[in-house]
């Protein structure tokens, strides 16, 4: 493997990440607003209480994202920081207000509704446009001005790809985070609010894994080389298809110990999850050797080797040493039945 | 106004902004352990509750720190492209270690904050020193960044391409370790005076020598303590690094000083401001030979003018004053720790003069307005460099236009969440007076 793939395989591994991370933290903030009248089913404690102490350390890899890119492939940022101003900006004042509005809703007792209508709703506007991205550097959205590239934003945002990105990453965040939701509130034994989210997941599965195929369709037309190759990896995509008719059925399965809860949520959770990741890996794939189509790839981009060989061990030392840290983060929050079944 | 003079407004403001919370973000840790320990040591519970008190504060502080510090990282590569290329090639070091340190803060201050009460009190500590750690960190690793913008290592530009990459001789470059010193005893310094400024507000609404007054002189003594310490060391640092731009960035410290002719026994300016026509600093207290001694601790030495350097590659005068500013305000704030304490332990009184109170109340806002100084300092008086003799500012700007109505959006928000979050800490802390937390462990004990 050349030291651009790793580079590249990294920064594909932390978008994905963060894009399932992020899908669940902007998702539960929209449900915490969604069921904020619903007292009787604890829905949005269930969320509330996922989400307080996980937003920052999903957060973390916004940052975490734009380094990598940088750092990896500094032949990008020229082109990607042109483009990506206005957008880029756009998504950075939303991110400002939602997580400054989530911290204010936990500190302001009577108006912690009122502040969960904002950010719930500018969390909702996130992934929206942080999909766009994916659509701007497959081609055909960026244009030259004056010798400069710019973004053409309004063909964007009226394109069938820019519109199908959207929809998929909206109705995504809905079903990654109501299936977590489910499975944590199973954990809490919160039957209301399982039931809540477990309806939620079923009527966003489909939705999503619709929207996924009109987005492959979009490309079609909108960016032919990418269709192609991707259809040269329909065998992933097959696979990843049936891991989500695993994981969505397994909401039916048969409750186990707790039978009074119809449905397997957390298998459905790795298996969703597992089924983005085949799809985003095929994707991945398909995409290269091209960061922005047509005129930068993993190959022009790429840093200095010394700096990729200093960078990639300060990687491995870094995750090495924050390893107990997650895996503490880990049982406190989300295994620890004092907190998870608290008041 | 032109795209560069925007752009360089836009960055400077969101910095401005993002460094009171990041300043904060950095210091508040420090406090709150201070009292985490004070607590196990004394078994005085209102050490434990200026802890949980603190945090609270801190951690709505953090609310702001944390997006806005996610705006200045992404706006460095929206705005500064041509930068970014050259950071992503030799100095992308340091952003990277940092988004581990910010992920060590973020676990952490999670845990300490959302699982407190399922910590015992060592794993406490442990949990608020990791979020200080990882906090000060973060500061000393973007402060390497600006150190290597300052003084540049590790590559050179050789008909445009970038060659003889040494990422580590990057990191390490020559004002790395004076810079982050100096950034990290100053935010130490400021989180101490906004406490003390907070208690000192308080102790005179109460007055009375009741409980809470007892509470906040304890906060307060605490801070004075801590700030002291911590504003000396600055001071100290701070001659190290007027030495460190003598031998490597002389037109800055020149700027600064106001100073145009080279020259040997040369006096330090206080006040004033620079006169380019007169070719001196109007209006200015001299110190004679103050200067040359603060730069190469010896009378003799020969400190370099302006007018050895190119009239275009002047930093703009005006940073003379802020230079001042920063200076002033460090040296009063000296000053005011070693008065406060002396009244206390000294003259042994039991409460502070109007006078002296007020002094302490404005301690905070100063010392956030020192640090803002000195950060304006630092980044104008590298002009026009971006990468200092390197790569200019307007060369690494970004050909986007539309960053005027992108600039008002942003302040827009900084407004709207400074606004907030004052209203929010009012808020909660009213909802949440000291005395009921002081009766509660009263009967809890």
């Amino acid at each position: 493997m050349s030291d651009e793939l790793i580079a590249i395989a990294i920064l594909w591994l932390f978008v994905f990440v963060y894009s399932v991370a992020a899908s669940i933290d902007f998702g539960t903030g929209f449900w915490s607003m969604i069921y904020r009248n619903h007292e009787q089913s604890k829905a949005t404690n269930i969320a509330n209480r996922y989400l307080s102490p996980s937003w920052e350390v999903t957060n973390t890899f916004v940052v975490l994202i734009v380094v990598a890119l940088v750092s990896f492939f500094p032949g990008a940022t020229f082109t990607l920081g042109t483009v990506l101003l206005v957008p880029g900006s756009l998504i950075l004042l939303l991110l400002a207000i939602r997580s400054a509005f989530l911290v204010y809703s936990h500190s302001m007792e009577g108006y912690e509704k009122k502040l969960a209508i904002v950010s719930g709703i500018s969390g909702l506007f996130i992934p929206a446009l942080l999909i766009l991205v994916l659509p701007i550097t497959q081609g055909g959205f960026i244009g030259t001005a004056n010798g400069y590239e710019e973004l053409l934003l309004g063909k964007l945002l009226t394109s069938a790809s820019g519109l199908s990105y959207m929809a998929f990453a909206i109705s995504t965040t809905f079903f990654l985070s109501s299936l977590l939701l489910a499975d944590y509130s199973r954990v809490a034994g919160e039957q209301e609010a399982y039931r809540l989210y477990r309806r939620d997941a079923i009527l966003n599965g489909p939705l999503s894994f619709f929207m996924g195929l009109v987005l492959v369709a979009s490309m079609k037309s909108e960016a032919a080389w990418l269709y192609e190759n991707l259809l040269q990896q329909i065998n992933l995509l097959l696979f990843s298809a049936a891991l989500f008719l695993i994981g969505y059925t397994a909401l039916w399965w048969p409750g186990g110990q707790k039978e009074h809860m119809q449905g397997r949520p957390r298998i459905a959770v790795l298996g969703v999850v597992a089924q983005y990741l085949l799809a985003s890996y095929a994707y991945g794939k398909a995409h290269l050797p091209y960061i922005v189509y047509p005129h930068v790839t993993i190959e022009s981009a790429f840093t200095h080797p010394n700096t990729f060989r200093a960078l990639f061990a300060s990687y491995i030392v870094g995750f090495a040493i924050l390893m107990p840290g997650f895996i503490y983060f880990w049982r406190m929050f989300m295994k620890d039945k004092r907190y998870v079944k608290q008041r | 106004m032109t795209d560069l003079q925007l752009a360089r407004a836009m960055f400077g403001t969101t910095m401005g902004f993002h460094i009171i919370f990041a300043t904060l973000g950095v210091g508040l840790p420090l406090m709150i352990l201070a009292a985490e320990i004070m607590y196990q040591w004394k078994k005085d519970k209102d050490y434990s509750i200026m802890a949980q008190r603190w945090t609270k504060g801190f951690a709505v502080l953090l609310g702001v720190a944390i997006p806005s510090g996610t705006i200045a990282g992404v706006q460095l590569s929206l705005l500064w492209p041509g930068f970014m290329e050259v950071v992503g090639k030799v100095i992308a070091l340091p952003f990277q270690i940092e988004i581990f340190a910010f992920l060590l803060e973020a676990l952490f201050m999670s845990i300490y904050v959302y699982a407190a009460d399922r910590l015992s009190a060592g794993m406490r500590i442990l949990s608020v020193s990791l979020v200080a750690l990882g906090a000060l960190a973060s500061a000393v690793l973007i402060t390497n960044v600006h150190a290597f913008e300052g003084t540049p290592a590790g590559f050179r530009i050789e008909n445009g391409q970038i060659v003889d990459v040494d990422p580590w001789a990057g990191f390490f470059n020559p004002s790395f370790a004076v810079s982050a010193v100096h950034v990290g005893l100053s935010a130490y310094m400021t989180g101490a005076f906004v406490i003390a400024s907070v208690a000192a507000f308080k102790m005179l609404k109460h007055k009375s020598r009741g409980k809470a007054f007892l509470f906040h002189r304890k906060a307060l003594m605490m801070s004075l303590a801590i700030g002291g310490l911590f504003s000396v060391g600055t001071a100290l640092n701070g001659h190290e690094s007027a030495q460190m731009l003598h031998e490597y960035q002389p037109e800055k410290l020149a700027a600064a000083e106001g100073l145009f002719e080279t020259r040997a026994y040369a006096p330090l300016a206080i006040g004033g401001y620079t006169d380019e026509a007169t070719q001196s600093v109007k209006y200015a207290v001299e110190i004679p030979w103050a200067l040359s001694f603060l730069a190469g601790n010896r009378f003799d030495e020969v400190v370099k003018g302006l007018n050895d350097f190119p009239r275009e590659y002047w930093p703009p005068l005006y940073v003379h004053t802020l230079f001042n500013g920063m200076v002033g305000i460090g040296s009063l704030l000296i000053l005011l720790s070693i008065i406060g304490f002396a009244w206390r332990h000294l003259l042994k009184r039991v409460a502070f003069p109007h006078w002296l109170m007020w002094l302490f109340i404005a301690s905070g806002p100063l010392a956030v307005m020192g640090i803002e100084f000195g950060w304006i300092f630092a980044c104008t008086g590298r002009q026009p460099w971006v990468l200092y003799r390197t790569m200019l500012t307007a060369d690494s700007v970004t050909q986007t236009g539309n960053i005027g109505l992108l600039f008002a959006l942003f302040v827009t928000i900084y407004l709207i969440l400074g606004i907030a979050t004052v209203v929010v800490l009012r808020h909660y802390f009213r909802r949440h007076p000291l005395e009921k937390e002081l009766e509660g462990s009263a009967i809890g004990s």
